[in-house]
């Protein structure tokens, strides 16, 4: 069985070409680092396979299927700038958001969808910060919620846009423990990264991205200089220096 | 009812209705797009009476319907071709409320449809437009169709309150839930129109925006929950409306005017009182902060 599979995928911003000629295919119960610069097209890649950005043409299969008949399994952690942090409402509201698809319409949260929520928040180490309004959370504990909401999905697939941008070293440690644990339960996890020094220790699969799919496959296989010269072009230099 | 008391509803009712819709309308950050409908709803209102020839209450809130379901449709497409948002909506309204303009202007004669009535509201004369009404005997028209959207409003907001709350946070995250969430968009626009030419009458196009926008940026001072924030926009939607009026006949003066202007006032005592906030909470707090 297939968990995700592409199939010459492409899309653009107008005129804009950002992804094309993408192809690949997702091994179940992996962990991936999605590497690639600035403007490579990661964050488009995860909205277009999720229908949030329309592609020019290929095709995306989930689990054997399409999107719209495994939705519930499927989970979206988006860029944590991507919301209003000023929004009133507070961290066990936006994890119960998680639920909203599978309590459907016309129905509220019950009780047990809030201990779910709980149970998720307890998972982040975030228990005491449920009645917290979420502009008064830091940035870390932002991101924390995001994956709490993530975790209440029950999905089987994740994608996570950059969770692990600037936050400190315990809660990239909540997260990527989190992670991990997620894999060991079975699930597929595709994860937007930035940090190349880490990129060894996290994912056991990386795919490097640069408006194409340069390299896609097992971490110690493909993550070699070469190929990430090769997708970083020019820019690598500054970032080996740093 | 008495007179008075005609108006006093009428105006309560526009309260609450603009109240909630507010909420929802600076939450999703557009308020421009209220001042866009709150004009070109105009133009819907002039068609709807040069097609049918008449001017009840109905038809307006038809041709509403439309003229705002339109602004939002250009508004979109424009965008989607690379015209920044702000500008669209900046282009679109001006223009289609202008031709509303030239139509009321050329087309429709002497007849009681005048811009300045448009524009302005005169809730004075809503409890002289009466219609029977089975049960409840003669009801001022503009009344009785505000209660209406009113109620239309609340059980759409209450109905999908979780979905409308989801798609104004994230609307990514409702996307990849399988919510619909362009169509949720034209569904609250559609909602704005309404009861944006629901309340002409009483206010007006103009006075309307700030019916709108001005509770609801006064309540999210005060709270952190959107239940509450909506609730409390209501309320000083109501008590903006009544104490306009009461304004408005105490100085004699322009009723939809005073009403803004009571919004503009409580938005201010909320800017300087409000908890969280507000000026005085700002030199209050270190002193709470220490004793937690
Ligand atoms: N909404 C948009 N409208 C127009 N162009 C866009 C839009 N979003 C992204 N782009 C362009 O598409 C390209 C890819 O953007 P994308 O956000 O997918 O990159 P990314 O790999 O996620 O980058 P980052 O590492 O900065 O997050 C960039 O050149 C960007 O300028
Ligand atoms: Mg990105």
């Amino acid at each position: 069985m297939s968990v995700l599979k592409v199939e010459d995928l492409s899309a653009s911003y107008r005129k804009n070409k950002v992804l094309s000629d993408v192809n690949f295919n997702v091994k179940p119960g992996s962990l991936t680092g999605i590497i690639g610069p600035n403007g490579a097209g990661k964050s488009t890649l995860l909205k277009v396979m999720l229908e949030l950005h329309p592609s020019l043409s290929g095709k995306v299969s989930f689990f054997d299927s399409t999107l719209a008949k495994t939705k519930r399994r499927v989970g979206y952690v988006p860029q944590r700038g991507s919301v209003d942090w000023d929004f009133p409402t507070n961290a066990l509201d936006v994890v119960l958001m998680g639920l909203y698809g599978k309590i459907g319409w016309f129905k509220w949260p019950s009780k047990q969808d809030k201990e779910l929520a709980l149970e998720a928040l307890a998972q982040m180490g975030m228990a005491d910060y449920a009645d917290r309004q979420i502009s008064q959370l830091s940035g870390g504990q932002q991101q924390r919620v995001f994956l709490a909401r993530a975790l209440v999905q029950d999905a089987d697939l994740y994608f996570m846009d950059e969770p692990l941008v600037g936050v400190d070293a315990a809660t990239e440690t909540a997260i990527m423990t989190t992670l991990k644990r997620l894999k060991s339960a079975g699930k597929t996890v595709m994860v937007v990264h930035h940090d190349l020094l880490t990129v060894e220790d996290y994912f056991d699969h990386v795919m490097l991205l640069n408006r194409t799919i340069v390299e896609y496959g097992k971490t110690d296989e493909v993550f070699t200089k070469d190929n990430v010269q090769k997708t970083y072009g020019g820019s690598l230099r500054w970032m080996k220096e740093a | 009812m008495s007179y008075e008391g005609w108006i006093l509803l009428t105006a309560a009712l526009v309260g609450i209705s603009c109240g909630v819709m507010g909420v929802f309308l600076i939450l999703r950050r557009m308020a421009m797009m209220a001042d866009a409908i709150s004009h070109t709803v105009l133009l819907g209102i002039v068609t709807a009476y040069l097609i049918t020839r008449e001017l009840s209450g109905w038809h307006m809130l038809v041709g509403a319907i439309i003229a705002g379901l339109l602004t939002a449709v250009f508004v979109q497409w424009l965008h989607s071709l690379g015209v920044q948002q702000d500008a669209s909506i900046g282009v679109v309204f001006t223009t289609l409320f202008a031709i509303g303009v030239i139509m009321i202007a050329t087309k429709t004669g002497n007849v009681h449809l005048d811009v300045q009535h448009a524009l302005m509201g005169e809730i004075t004369f809503v409890p002289w437009q009466t219609m029977e009404i089975p049960l409840l005997g003669e009801v001022p028209q503009a009344t009785f169709i505000l209660s209406i959207v009113l109620a239309i409003v609340l059980v759409m907001i209450l109905a999908f309150y979780k979905e409308w709350k989801i798609t104004t946070f994230d609307a990514a995250l409702a996307a990849s839930l399988g919510i619909p969430v362009m169509l949720m968009h034209y569904v609250f626009m559609t909602l704005v129109s309404i009861t944006t030419v629901a309340s002409f009458d009483a206010v007006g196009a103009i006075m309307v925006v700030a019916m709108l926008i001005t509770p609801a940026a006064a309540a999210y001072l005060w709270t952190d929950k959107l239940s509450i924030m909506l609730v409390l926009s209501a309320v000083f939607g109501v008590l903006s409306a009544i104490g306009g009026y009461y304004i408005a006949s105490w100085i004699d003066t322009s009723i939809s005017g005073s009403m803004a202007f009571a919004t503009g006032i409580l938005f201010l005592i909320s800017f300087i009182g409000s908890p969280r906030h507000g000026f005085i909470s700002r030199y209050i707090r270190p002193v709470t902060l220490a004793k937690e």
